[in-house]
Parts: C-alpha cells; structure tokens; sequence
C-alpha cells in the first residue's frame, strides 16, 4: 500500500517498505497568540519562517492549518497554501475541519495534497469523500464517530472498517486513504498509547494501510515532552506507524524517527543517515 | 489520630492523590467524631487549590493534578450525602458539555475534576450536547453557572448558537456562561457573549468563583 503526494514538482511515498514521512504540525495557529493576530491582519510573514524551520529540520511534508476564528478561512488557507508552495517543494497536508476551506485549499493546490481529515462520521464523509475523489487527493481518516473518541482498539477497528466501506462506495482507492490510529496525551490516561499501538498493530495486520496520527498529543501535560515523542514514535513505526504530523524543528525527535527507519530496514546500509551526518558537518564547517 | 493529624494526613495525601489513604482518612475522621464541613474545608479543598496553584506555576504537571482530583473525588462520594444533610452551604452549581458536533473530552474532564475539588457540585451532561439539551438540563439542575467545551474551531460558533437560544428560552439571567477549549481565547468568548473564559482547568476554578462571587454581591446588594 502506498501513499502517494506530491508537489508541483517532489512526490512524497508513504508505505510500510518507506522511511517514515515526517509532516511538520507547525503552521498552525492553534494556541499561538500573535500568529493569530497577524494572520488576521493579512500577514502571513510568520508562515516563511516556519516552512523554513521545518524544512531545514527535516519534514518531508508541511501540514498547513488556518484555524483561526473569525475569520474567512477558505481564503486563509487558499493564500497559505499558495505562500508555501511558492517556498518549498514539499507537499502540502491541508489542515482543516471546515470543508469549505478543504475545497478552497484544493483548488489551488498543485500537486497531489494529503487532506487532514474526515471522521467515521457519515455525514462528513458523504461530503469529503467526493471531494477527494473529484481532486485526487489522498485523506487521513479518523476512526471516531459522533458517539465520541472510542477508547479501546477494538472500537476503533470497527469504525476503520467503516471508512473503508465508504471509501469504496466513493471509488476512493485504499492507497489514498491514511488512518489516524488517534494518540491520546498518556499523563490524561495511562492506557491510552498501549490501546493506540494496538491499533496501528491490528491495521496494518489486517489492511496494510498507511496511518499518520498527531504525536505531540502524547505528551500533552507532561514535563520534558520532547523525550516523551522522541520514544513514542519509533515505537509506533515498530507496530506499523508510517508518518506522524509532528514537531519537524527538534533534532532530539527528528532523529528519533531517522535512526529508527534505519533500525527497521527502512534505509538499507544507513544511506540516509549518513548523508543527513555528513550534511550536518558541513553546515557546521 | 487527633483531628489535626487527620487534616494533616488529608492534606498530603490529596497533594500525592493517595486515593485509598484519603478515603481511610476521611472514614476515620467521621468515626473520630468531626465533621464533613470541617474535612471538607480544612482538608480537602485547602489541598486542591494547592495542586491547582502548583499547576499554574508549572510545578504541578497533569497526571499529578488528575489522580489528586481522583483522590479527592471518592473522599467526597462519602462525605456529599452527610454534607446535603446539614444543608452546607455549596460553593455552586456547574453545569458542564461539549458542544454539538464536537467530541473532545479529557479537557472539560480536568475542569470538571478540579471543579469538584473546589467543592462545587458539578453535572456533566457529555459531549455533543445539543442547545435544546443545555436548556432542559438547566431548566432541571438550576445551576449557577453552565461551562461549554469546544476543541474544533468548526464547533467553537455552537456557543454563540447555544447562548443565542439559552436567551431566547428566557433563562440567560439565571445562569453565568463560561466557554473553553484548546481554540479558544478571550476575544472569542467576548465575542460569543459569554461571561468567563479560562485557557486551563486551574484558571477555571478561579474564574468560576470570582464569577459567582461578584453575582452573588449583586443580588445581595
């Protein structure tokens, strides 16, 4: 199973014979004060400076939210999108939970976009999934419904097996769908990232698909959070975790990620990690 | 244990959430003759509002919060019905949901916590609470104030929907509107009409009490 996306002109494999796609979380406005306050004012100067850190830290991809309330999103996002493509090559994951937004974030994209994200819902993806469809995109999906965040594996099984069946009613091939196995913050629930390893374990077992899941979450409340990611996540990726939408601008977590698809067999002979070595001592000389 | 040693051990043991200690302390205290208002304000709430501090200097982190609230919640299982007997004076009614449409639950789950550990007696009617739902629920329970949850800023607008038909049913006066949400700020909650805005479970507590404090000063004055 692979999942393909790509720029204008760089595509981005994801799949369990892949190095791990890292999808940088930072342009987002969620929780950061000014950036809000300038994106509301028009200004998207912060957005450079993060599609640079990201990318200079190592994402493979750049999610991009524009979340901020009161304010004309679909247009937002449209900008910022177009912004960030003019600045990098990577592809673009577009991060919304309004679908006008979605499809304004899509008729502009160039490329083949990942989207961020329908539910199990039915009545969200009876409009996401045509849309998906309509543009080939790829979607990330999360298996909750309007009930609420199932807790246990099992649960979140049954509604994967759900979006599926949307997904072929819909034509959507399961390549293009990415399952969000949903990380939980572990200091809020003790059981949870063993219920989320879990799930990773049965879906890639059972269907092989890609997952992506939003892996700061993990530490939420907790001190020290960066040892906290930098262990999670090669432990997703030994139960079948192929991407995260994660902190791209902390070497601790970023290297986390590279020494394990190293370990996993994912960069035979270490070609990737030494070349990320020797690039570094360059940049240091 | 003299009763000092047993608001002592009340205290340090709800700082560390040793549930099962607080709970023995809290039965060897009612068998030693003192009373539910007494473990209850000398003891329990004095320790909360110290982990609740703690949290805000960044001293305290989430889990630490979580089991001291877990701790302090069975303690109350038993002290509540002896409480409503002597008609104790409550520090309020909160009334707490996630809005329609939105599922997210572990954070109005902390406010609810450290709520409790205030001493207010909190009602959680869930997640995807419907407007309709949040005008029965107050037309049942007459809280003092109603708490909105709201983790998507596609859900966020469902305050304004909810304070737009709490109005409409005539029972805006009775109630103190405060709304949160990992979205959500001040402006937002200025601009939705509600009363009270806290970016974290701790701030709650306070806002809630400053709230209910200046309302109360009203009537009365």
């Amino acid at each position: 199973m692979h999942t393909v996306l790509k720029s204008a002109t760089k595509t981005v494999t994801m799949g369990h014979d892949q190095p791990f796609v890292i999808i940088g979380e930072r342009i987002n406005p969620t929780g950061r004060k000014k950036f809000q306050e300038l994106l509301r004012a028009g200004d998207l100067s912060t957005i450079e400076k993060d599609v640079r850190d990201q990318i200079d830290g190592g994402a493979d991809v750049l999610d991009v939210n524009m979340g901020v309330p009161l304010t004309d999103e679909p247009a937002l996002l449209a900008s910022a999108i177009k912004l960030v493509q003019s600045l990098t090559d990577a592809p673009i994951c577009i991060d919304s939970s309004v679908i006008e937004a979605l499809e304004a974030g899509l008729e502009v994209y160039e490329g083949k976009a990942l989207v961020n994200s329908t539910t199990g819902e039915d009545d969200r993806m009876e409009i996401i999934m045509p849309l998906i469809k309509r543009h080939n995109a790829a979607l990330i999906c999360l298996p909750n419904d309007e009930t609420g965040i199932p807790m246990t594996s099992g649960e979140r099984i049954i509604i994967t097996e759900k979006i599926l069946r949307a997904a072929d009613k819909y034509g959507i091939s399961h390549d293009d769908i990415v399952i969000d196995p949903l990380a939980m913050p572990v200091g809020a629930e003790p059981d949870s990232v063993k219920q989320t390893l879990e799930t990773i374990h049965i879906i890639r077992e059972r269907w092989g698909l890609n997952m992506t899941l939003g892996a700061s979450n993990i530490s939420f409340g907790l001190p020290n959070r960066h040892a906290i990611n930098a262990a999670f996540l090669p432990a997703g990726m030994s139960h079948g975790l192929t991407s995260a939408v994660m902190d791209a601008r902390t070497p601790e977590i970023v290297q986390s990620v590279r020494a394990a698809d190293l370990l996993l067999g994912l960069d035979q002979w270490g070609g990737n990690w030494i070349t990320r070595f020797r690039a570094q001592e360059a940049a240091k000389a | 244990m003299s009763h000092e040693e047993i608001i002592k051990g009340l205290f340090d043991e709800t700082m560390v959430g040793n549930a099962p200690a607080v709970l023995d302390l809290t039965n060897k205290g009612l068998a030693e003759g003192m009373s539910p208002d007494a473990i209850l304000f000398e003891a329990l709430i004095p320790a909360l509002e110290e982990v609740g501090a703690r949290f805000e200097r960044g001293d305290y982190f989430v889990p630490e919060m979580l089991i001291a609230g877990k701790a302090m919640s069975g303690a109350l299982n038993v002290l509540r019905p002896l409480l409503a007997q002597t008609g104790a004076e409550t520090v309020g009614t909160f009334l707490m949901g996630t809005v329609k449409g939105d599922v997210h639950d572990i954070g109005k789950n902390l406010v609810n916590i450290m709520l409790e550990g205030a001493g207010f007696n909190v009602i959680d009617i869930g997640v995807q609470v419907a407007p309709e739902k949040f005008i029965a629920a107050i037309e049942e329970h007459k809280p003092d104030i109603v708490g909105m949850s709201a983790f998507l800023t596609t859900t966020m607008p469902m305050f304004k929907v909810n304070i737009h038909e709490i109005t409409k049913a005539g029972i805006r006066d009775n109630v103190i509107i405060m709304v949160g949400g990992a979205p959500v700020t001040q402006e937002y909650a200025d601009a939705v009409g509600a009363d009270g805005y806290a970016a974290d479970a701790s701030t709650a507590v306070r806002v809630a009490k400053d709230l209910i404090q200046k309302k109360r000063a009203l009537v009365n004055a």
